[in-house]
């Protein structure tokens, strides 16, 4: 909301510049955006006289001027405009004038005559015919303000404004208008607030207001409160210059006087009003209701709405001739031809405005206003200063009274005030004294041990609103620092925080990059991943309002996501891609809430096969305690149904890991072998083995005996290592799988898988005689159970 | 005799000192004191001495051995010494050329971000509070004091799962949940995931993260907040990092505050980074509402609290320079490659 600050010195003495007054209010929480000079960019254009025009000797189209800029000896300007006369008062841009657009002006010579300068338009000044309404559109502007040849022409335009941005918090709807800002300037700089109640004369000969209109509330919930007054004889015309500069320094574009008083008074009173043409509501009666089915209404921007029921309008006894708090009816316009004004000022329900707002996307200054939910006090001071300013414009005459039909709370309300507390929230000591002299400029007194708040600060609710108040206008800066000493408190990382951090961190030590990517995704993801139709991960939770399809459902696996961001690093030819997220999944709980896992998915691709993604995962699960589990091939969506493998420990699936399949890596693009594995963070964490016990290094020597076994190609080598654990006795401490054959001396169907054998006893020295009979019983029972054989 | 043994003491110094390798000297050590070498053969012939020769021309013997092994010895470890020479510069390798193992990969930077200021809080006694994505609409705004017409509750600005579930707007339902969990004193922080209806663009993200944290117990103040946040600036931005509060309004806090941090780029002189302001907003504070208390079963007249809360896209993005958030979300290696 941009302030003039020529306006707020009508209701403060302030003489601190622009950047201090904003810098000071943003201190004491009225946020100031920025600040500028208007105009700042003009420069040397002048008020001057032409005294004679005449023909250019040599362009049928250039006069040349004889102009008085108050410079002693005349000027002589060349120009090709067709408006100007001898006596015409016009703007002067003399030699290095620069103009609203920041075009440069220079003296030089037009077909052999020298020209000082030159004469501008409004559009070059940077303004229209609305700020200027007698200006010609195309042409010279030939000034009517009384002015003096050579005075700038931003002083005769009253183009000389500085203006702060504010941005106001949804917890100050008093700050809508400059009165509200001018309080808080006044509160921040110490300094009295010049607020005067707005007085007018009434026109003996116009009546009362009664007689001319009623106002009836249907909904009172709606409207809490609505005033009216009638003015008439108005003689409809442009608006003094100051009221107009006063408007354009705030962004409103003046129209006439009428509508410029009820802009006028919505900057100044935060409160939004209307004009009606009084001629134009039937029945002389104002009634504020929700509009009834099939209703419409053109508003004054031509736009024609259907209205639905719940839309609150105001209407005459026919039809609806406002939409309530957003704008009004075209049928009810204040054309030049007006007589009879009716205003309203009235209070909205915030909720309702916003949503009709919505609904008919029409926004305005005034809708924007009430869906803050402005205070009901201000509509009759308001109303009053519309009257006023009708009297000081002298465009009207005003009937006597007002009408206010009011059901809302106007009055002053009572707080408790609680000096001790707001210091112990504040970590101040400040006096209830001291606190008393703060708040006073805001309009709140004590009483007792209770703060009187004006009605118009409904934020004001209890003590913390209180400390508020001290703490921005004491200076949050002045508050001294100091640091919690409380009791120590149970910090830290939880184990399943510090697992998972260990989990990022192996996945990072073996080559992989974190990426970020979406919970939600397109429910064609789980297509493109294979998943079958009946899959119960398919059931993920919806969003009833998503940004598009693509991100419309909550993900139940992270998987498409991961090869989403594969196929963006294959696209931009990354030669080896290694990366991982520890993404949350969701899955549908009772009453629309989900149970949120969290997956650790690696991907790799370009370099690497199989095995050595077993490896990359063997060793995280490694690095976080997690031991001792069963590798089975598997099938999964997803994944090649040849290279896939599941990793379980009892009934628990720790996850899955392999190829991704060659189908669903061409629905991704990925042209190069891609793996991946899927590994469930919250099993990995319960099959940690979180105690580490030490175990005595061996004292006796071990013996190994290597095997190659000959076995049906469909016979898993690992399935294997678990047969000859079992069979191979105590001494056998461990079994390692060296080599895999297949070729010249297997039989076709067949391969040679050679194993490594380490026998050791705890007592005494292994010796052959032993192993040999181990290994004797271990081929025995391998023969017997899968017909595998000692290669010869 | 004696003539013999000088003889072969020269020819063997002169056989040593010609050798060039290991095989050679062991060769001319063979040669003369081997089982069948000169000087053997010589000391074989002293039987047909005289007694008094015998021990003169024997002394002499184990003299002439000892010099010629001595004389090998020497030799020997000076040729060893030249080999080892030798095979140290032919092993020589271009160190330029490309390491071979794999480099370790790196956390994104959200991670990281997220990691380094939780650690700093975590030094301050605070635990991390962990809690759902899909949350009740009433953690997410009624409990947290948010006006029932709210705009920020609208369509237009919140994921709806149905009308009383959403995705969170906000990590601070966390801090309810922690409320109403547990009675003070309470000292967590909350980082996650949250979301709003942004299209995206270069400062938005329908998905961004939150770092907050919340503090309650018995006579919690304001100027305890402005304590710890400033402690967590210097320790996060710097030692001689100044920070700035500016009254706010926020729902669930009041007061409520903006709060900057002396810009770390120009220490305050004004730069591109702080726009020439000198200060950077980084974080929304303030003391929690008592409203928020009460509906967490927490009596504020007992007890106070604050929350602050910090977006960690915008610490990123001001910490590493990035000016489109949409880096974040896209997972090029090339950009993850370098944090």
């Amino acid at each position: 909301m941009k302030i003039s600050l020529n306006w707020l010195k009508d209701y403060v003495d302030i003489t601190a510049d622009a950047k201090t007054i904003a810098d000071v209010l943003t201190a004491t929480g009225t946020k100031a955006e920025g600040f500028e000079e208007l105009s700042e960019g003009i420069k040397n254009i002048v008020v001057g006289t032409i005294l004679s025009t005449d023909r250019h000797p040599d362009a049928d189209r250039l006069t040349v001027c004889q102009v008085d800029v108050g410079a002693g000896e005349p000027i002589q300007i060349i120009t090709a405009a067709t408006n100007v006369f001898p006596g015409a008062v016009v703007p002067v841009c003399l030699d290095g004038a620069v103009l609203a657009d920041g075009t440069k002006i220079k003296k030089g010579k037009l077909r052999g005559l020298p020209s000082n300068g030159m004469f501008c338009s409004i559009e070059e000044l940077g303004l229209t015919v609305n700020d200027i309404p007698y200006a010609p559109e195309d042409g010279i502007l030939i000034i009517k303000e009384e002015c003096h040849n050579g005075q700038d022409i931003k002083e005769v335009l009253m183009m000389t404004d500085h203006t702060v941005d504010f941005e106001l918090t949804f917890n100050r709807p008093d700050c809508l208008g400059l009165i509200g800002i001018a309080r808080e300037t006044a509160a921040s700089f110490d300094l009295p607030l010049k607020l005067k109640a707005p007085e007018y004369k009434v026109s003996p000969d116009a009546g009362k207001v009664e007689d001319y209109i009623s106002v009836d509330i249907r909904n009172t919930t709606l409207c809490p409160r609505y005033s009216a007054a009638v003015v008439r004889n108005v003689k409809i015309e442009p608006s003094p210059l100051w009221l107009r500069a006063r408007l354009r320094a705030a962004g409103v574009r003046p129209i006439n006087n009428i509508v410029d008083i009820t802009n006028y008074v919505m900057l100044e009173y935060g409160q939004p009003m209307h004009a009606f043409d009084y001629n134009y509501i039937t029945s002389k009666k104002i009634v504020v209701r929700n509009a009834a089915k099939g209703e419409s209404i053109t508003t004054l921007d031509g736009n024609e709405h259907a209205l639905t029921e719940d839309m609150l309008c105001i209407a005459d006894g026919e039809k609806p001739v406002a939409l309530a708090g957003i704008m009004g009816g075209l049928n009810s316009e204040i054309l030049d031809s007006t007589t009879t004004v009716v205003f309203e000022s009235a209070n909205f329900d915030r909720s309702n405005i916003r949503h009709t707002s919505r609904a008919c996307a029409l926004r305005t200054e005034s809708s924007g206003r009430f869906e803050k939910g402005l205070p009901a006090c201000n509509t009759v001071p308001a109303l009053k200063r519309a009257l006023e300013l009708v009297c000081l414009l002298g465009c009207g005459e005003v009937a006597e009274g007002i009408i206010d039909i009011c059901n809302a709370d106007i009055g002053e309300r009572r707080i408790p005030f609680e000096p001790e507390r707001v210091n112990t929230l504040l970590g101040l000591s400040l006096s209830a004294e001291e606190m008393e002299k703060m708040l006073l400029p805001l309009e709140m007194r004590v009483e007792g041990n209770e703060l009187i708040v004006p009605p118009f600060r409904s934020d004001m609710e209890r003590t913390a609103d209180v400390a508020e108040e001290i703490a921005r206008l004491y200076g949050f800066d002045k508050i001294p620092s100091t640091l919690y000493r409380g009791a120590a408190a149970d910090g830290g990382y939880s184990k399943a925080q510090i697992f998972r951090a260990d989990l990022k961190a192996a996945a990072v030590a073996y080559g992989f990059y974190e990426i970020a990517t979406y919970s939600f995704i397109s429910p064609k993801a789980y297509d493109r991943i294979g998943m079958a139709a009946d899959d119960p991960r398919r059931e993920s939770i919806k969003l009833i309002n998503p940004l598009g399809e693509d991100t419309s459902v909550m993900r139940t696996t992270a998987l498409p996501s991961m090869l989403d961001a594969v196929a963006y690093n294959r696209n931009r030819k990354a030669e080896e891609i290694a990366l991982f997220e520890c993404a949350t999944v969701y899955f549908p709980a009772e009453g629309g809430l989900s149970t949120e896992e969290k997956q650790l998915v690696l991907a790799m691709s370009g370099k690497g096969d199989f095995y050595d993604l077993k490896g990359y995962v063997e060793g995280i699960l490694d690095a976080v305690n997690v031991k001792e589990y069963k590798c089975s091939s598997a099938v999964e969506c997803g994944f090649h149904p040849g290279i896939c493998a599941t990793l379980t420990k009892g009934k628990k699936v720790l996850g899955v890991m392999g190829q991704i399949h060659p189908a669903v890596m061409g629905e991704y693009g990925l042209a190069k072998d891609t793996y991946a594995a899927i590994l469930n963070v919250n099993a990995l964490l319960e099959s940690a083995v979180s105690e580490k016990q030490f175990k005595r290094l061996p004292a006796f020597p071990a013996l190994t005996r290597d095997l190659a076994l000959v076995m049906d190609d469909a016979i898993e080598a690992g399935a294997v290592v678990e047969s000859i654990k079992k069979s191979g006795g105590k001494a056998l401490e461990s079994v390692k799988i060296f080599d895999v054959y297949k070729g010249a001396g297997v039989a076709e169907g067949k391969k040679s898988v050679a194993y490594s054998l380490v026998f050791r006893l705890p007592d005494k020295t292994m010796n052959d005689e032993t192993a040999d009979k181990a290994v004797a019983n271990i081929l025995k029972v391998l023969e017997a159970e899968s017909g595998i054989t000692l290669r010869s | 005799m004696k003539k013999q043994l000088e003889e072969i003491l020269v020819a063997a110094k002169a056989a040593v000192a010609a050798a060039e390798d290991e095989g050679t000297l062991k060769a001319t050590q063979v040669a003369y004191l081997g089982k069948k070498g000169a000087l053997t053969a010589i000391l074989r012939g002293m039987g047909g001495l005289s007694a008094e020769e015998r021990p003169i021309i024997g002394a002499l013997a184990n003299e002439v051995r000892g010099e010629i092994e001595a004389a090998i010895e020497e030799k020997l470890s000076a040729v060893k010494a030249a080999e080892l020479e030798k095979r140290l510069q032919n092993e020589k390798v271009d160190v330029t050329l490309p390491a071979k193992a794999k480099k370790p990969g790196r956390l994104h930077p959200l991670s990281q971000v997220e990691k380094e200021l939780s650690d700093i809080f975590v030094g301050m006694g605070f635990s991390i509070a962990e809690g759902p994505e899909v949350e009740l609409a009433y953690n997410n705004f009624d409990a947290l004091n948010a006006p029932a017409d709210h705009p920020s509750r609208d369509f237009q600005d919140t994921f709806y799962i149905t009308p009383e579930v959403l995705l969170r707007t906000q990590t601070s339902p966390v801090q309810i949940r922690a409320m109403q969990g547990k009675q003070p004193p309470i000292r967590i922080i909350s980082p996650g995931r949250v979301y709003r209806c942004d299209e995206v663009d270069g400062t938005h993200s329908p998905m961004f993260h939150q770092l907050e944290g919340l503090l309650v117990d018995k006579d919690v103040s304001l100027g305890d907040l402005k304590g710890t946040l400033e402690q967590f600036a210097k320790l996060y931005f710097g030692e001689n990092t100044r920070t700035r509060f500016r009254p706010h309004n926020f729902p669930f806090t009041e007061p409520s505050a903006e709060v900057d941090v002396s810009c770390f780029v120009c220490g305050g002189k004004g730069c591109r980074l702080c726009k020439g302001e000198g200060w950077i907003e980084i974080l929304g504070a303030g003391m929690v509402h008592p409203h928020v208390l009460e509906n967490c079963g927490i009596d504020p007249n007992v007890y106070s609290g604050f929350a602050f809360g910090v977006g960690l896209e915008r610490v990123v993005m001001i910490k590493y320079g990035i000016e489109d958030m949409r880096y974040l979300y896209e997972n090029d290696l090339r950009f993850l490659s370098q944090f």
